[in-house]
């Protein structure tokens, strides 16, 4: 090609050098990419090949034992059961209700936004943080010496409700946002008053948003240990929680326990555990990411 | 000035998937003059603009066939490097987009990138100046580009694509987002521009088109929505005595 | 009779309405109550704990030996363990993260973006109980092959899982403010013959460096917090030392190792966790705040 004009003189592209630059650095954007993909895989691949020997029936039905060959995780899957589906009783109502109060009554005022600042703070406040909050509020000055609250399941499920209230609250508040405006409107041009529009429209439109926002807190909640040790300590259950004011033990302590124990076979148990922690896990954000494309899909249509 | 080409485009076909947006386009355009593109909304101006110097290649599912010859080498041969062909062929965007960086720094971005080895100061004095910016900001160089008005920061716009020294300047409605005082400065800069660039301008007024330009290439929008070339003529044939009478009809406003 | 039945039944529904109202509102107080509740838990035993430590000494000490006699309360082993953990972390997360944000939003084509986004959204939500595993379990004894003197419980080995941990977060949070830069700079930056590393390396990531940096403080934020996977892995003893091969406890870790103990309430040792988390939620707030502070005031106006 012809030859830049003068004051160009100065200019020397070295295309071939960028070339080379441009590939090394793209070989060096995809490898970090690679890096969590790599490392999720090993840890998968790592996790199976240690614990498929020790799943069987047996070991979903059976207490904890000192004998290795006879543990089983039963008391803990029980307790994580118990646990999911109280905390999350515990927070949907309050969690929707927030965000219905944030969405759609709140004024614009600083209070407001201080509780959206506190919420979004709430959300990096380390999970154990919340244990000792659960420690010393529920577990001993609402429950001295054992008789009323103690280190029973619900002390365990107000505690992770607490801890999962912002992200409940934020799923909610996303959901309602996603409501369109319209749809409002129409209800109120037919004299409906605001709580009517609130329960009969906006509700069931992102109710979908908000069962997807819940089972991916709750998914959230049963993979926390270090709150729940806190309030659970490491106990040796025999027995299964009969009522919420039973003691307890759940998946990711049952699965610390044996980890932390020098103990080769122990440490099969754990992968095994954690297979049964990452299938119920796996499954729950399934049938999440199936809601939400369901929901998605129809709302376009 | 008139004798000699800077492009020759044959044959020009553009798709976005399997949407034709821009149909069989064969035009040639003059060293240092100015042409205008112009036509309704939709009829492609702007995406064939965009094929003088590959920036549709960053569009995915864009897909460009035929030839577009820049000084007798075809910009689409598989040995041509894509960003050579845009540090030869300026382009300045119909909404101002300086980088968030101060003045200066607008201005040595494309040196820098472009291993300029000179007096930095100089060059960025001289596009300024090239520009018609220098004296509203040379005490302020190191503000924020964000700093100017709309119009400043276009005028900004056209002395980043300068300082690299392009033979081509592609203007894709430079002046629609901006005041009527404002666009008067854009006109004036490109009528001087074209004493040393080539540059072609896509509009959507039709008076700036005729107050600029030497030629007018004049494109429609066909049933299948895609956009062809109806008329390239001299300006003031165009807008005289069109040969086409879809030319006529749009120029008189008949439809729009 | 119609209209009497109407008005009177208006009448209800406005007093439900007004009802529901203030019942949403309790709800939302609630979040304000935890923090709270956060604060006068802490601040309530902590002082406790400061009746009988000063905080000066609690706060400079090197030595921390609460249980073990003689019993020394200085609060600085296990913040430098903490940190110590943290650092290796970020040196993993920072460039491997914003690197794959980089990748996500600049190279990679739209399908697949599609795949790895999930990948890395699996990666992000495991439980860190399995990082803790993984850790102590697999990696450890691979990093024993290469650094002999490795031993059984290290920061190095949690710092790097926890940094594998964290590259989830460190991308989302960068690629979201790498796509916010609108598409018209990275045009004006390919218009003038710029590659496409120039253009991410040299536009992008300036343009979006605020949302990056915010990305990098609530991710370091999130490992300083971070439990079960040092209790696990990096170990119990409160040291200064700064050799990662060599065993640390963390201000989480401690707090777990003493709530296992059933430390009696009131006591010296029960309280040392509530000043311990004191320092841990201070820490993690002012990076909270900072990283929230930062993304609202360089927010750019393109």
């Amino acid at each position: 090609m012809n030859e830049y004009k003068p004051v160009a003189n100065s200019i020397n592209p070295n295309r071939k050098r960028r070339k080379i630059i441009g590939a090394s650095v793209y070989c060096i954007f995809l490898i970090s990419t690679l890096v969590g993909i790599v490392g999720l895989g090993v840890l998968i691949f790592d996790v199976l090949d240690k614990g498929i020997p020790w799943l069987n029936w047996q070991f979903l039905t059976d207490y904890p034992s000192r004998k290795p060959e006879e543990a089983g995780l039963y008391s803990a899957l029980i307790g994580t059961i118990w646990l999911m589906f109280m905390t999350a009783l515990l927070t949907v109502p309050i969690g929707v209700g927030a965000a219905i109060y944030l969405e759609e009554y709140a004024p614009r005022n600083l209070l407001t936004k201080a509780i959206e600042i506190n919420v979004s703070n709430l959300a990096g406040v380390p999970s154990i943080v919340y244990g000792l909050l659960g420690m010393a509020l529920f577990v001993y000055y609402l429950g001295s010496s054992e008789q009323f609250l103690g280190r029973t399941l619900l002390a365990g499920a107000l505690t992770l409700a607490l801890l999962v209230l912002p992200i409940v609250i934020m799923a909610s508040r996303e959901a309602i946002r996603a409501v369109p405006d319209s749809y409002r409107q129409g209800a109120y041009a037919m004299g409906a008053d605001k709580w009517q529009v609130i329960k009969g429209v906006v509700l069931p439109s992102a109710l979908p948003g908000i069962l997807t926002g819940t089972i991916l807190a709750m998914s959230r909640a049963i993979g926390e240990a270090a709150p729940v040790i806190a309030i659970s300590a490491l106990v040796y259950m025999t027995f299964i929680p009969a009522h919420p004011m039973e003691r307890f033990t759940v998946l990711p302590i049952q699965i610390y326990n044996w980890v932390a124990r020098p103990q080769e076979e122990f440490r099969g148990l754990a992968a095994a555990g954690i297979i049964v922690l990452l299938a119920i896990l796996l499954t729950m954000n399934a049938i999440a990411v199936v809601l939400r494309n369901k929901y998605q899909t129809r709302s376009e249509e | 000035m008139g004798n000699s080409t800077v492009f020759n485009i044959r044959g020009l076909n553009v798709y976005y998937g399997d949407f034709l947006a821009v149909k069989d386009v064969d035009m040639d355009i003059k060293k240092e003059s100015v042409t205008a593109l112009i036509g309704p909304s939709g009829c492609g101006k702007s995406t064939y603009l965009r094929c003088l110097n590959r920036m549709n290649d960053l569009i995915i599912g864009a897909s460009v066939k035929g030839q577009v010859s820049f000084e007798n080498r075809n910009i689409y041969d598989s040995n041509v490097d894509a960003t050579e062909v845009r540090s030869r062929i300026g382009m300045v965007f119909q909404k101002p987009n300086p980088f968030p960086k101060s003045i200066y720094r607008n201005i040595a971005f494309g040196l820098k990138v472009n291993g300029f080895t000179g007096d930095m100061d100089e060059a960025v004095e001289k596009s300024l100046k090239q520009a018609a910016l220098w004296d509203e900001v040379k005490d302020r160089l190191n503000d924020s580009a964000f700093t100017l008005s709309g119009g400043q920061q276009q005028r900004l716009c056209i002395a980043r694509a300068l300082a690299i020294q392009p033979e081509v300047i592609l203007m894709d409605e430079p002046a629609s987002a901006l005041d009527p005082i404002a666009t008067l400065a854009i006109e004036d800069l490109v009528r001087e521009l074209k004493a040393n660039y080539t540059i072609v301008i896509v509009t959507h007024n039709m008076q700036q088109a005729a107050r600029v330009s030497d030629e007018t290439a004049f494109f429609m929008v066909d049933e299948d929505r895609s956009g062809y070339l109806v008329e390239h003529d001299d300006t003031q044939k165009i807008f005289t005595n069109p040969t086409n009478q879809r030319t006529e009809e749009y120029i008189t406003g008949r439809f729009s | 009779m119609a209209q009497i039945l109407d008005s009177r039944r208006k009448f209800w529904i406005r007093v439900e309405g007004s009802i529901v109202k203030w019942l949403f509102m309790a709800c939302a107080s609630v979040s304000i109550l935890t923090t709270i509740g956060i604060l006068v838990t802490l601040l309530y035993q902590g002082y406790g704990f400061f009746n009988e430590v000063s905080p000066w000494e609690f706060l400079t000490g090197t030595r921390w030996t609460p249980i073990l006699k003689p019993r020394s309360y200085g609060v600085l082993p296990l913040v430098s363990g903490t940190l110590l953990v943290t650092v290796i972390a970020a040196m993993v997360a920072l460039p491997v993260g914003l690197m794959t944000a980089i990748f996500l939003s600049e190279y990679a084509a739209d399908n697949v973006r599609r795949i790895i986004k999930p990948i890395l959204e699996i990666l992000a939500g495991i439980p860190t109980v399995v990082y803790g595993y993984f850790a102590l379990t697999f990696v450890t004894p691979l990093l024993q092959n290469i650094f002999n003197d490795l031993l059984v419980f290290n920061a190095l080995s949690a710092g790097i899982v926890m940094g594998v941990m964290i590259i989830p977060m460190v991308s989302s949070l960068s690629e979201d403010a790498m796509i916010s830069v609108p598409r018209n700079l990275r045009e004006a930056a390919y218009a003038l013959g710029a590659t496409r590393y120039e253009v991410s390396l040299r536009v992008v990531v300036p343009a979006a460096l605020s949302g990056i940096i915010a990305a990098f403080i609530i991710a370091i934020s999130r490992a300083i917090g971070e439990t079960m996977l040092v209790t696990i892995a990096a170990g119990a003893t409160p040291r200064m030392a700064l050799n990662p091969l060599e065993g640390v406890q963390t201000m989480t870790a401690y707090i777990v190792q003493l709530s296992l103990g059933e430390a009696p309430v009131g006591s010296l040792e029960y309280n040392t966790i509530f000043a311990v988390g004191l320092v841990l939620f201070c820490m993690t707030l002012l990076m909270n705040l900072l990283g929230f502070w930062i993304v609202r005031r360089f927010r750019e106006a393109y």
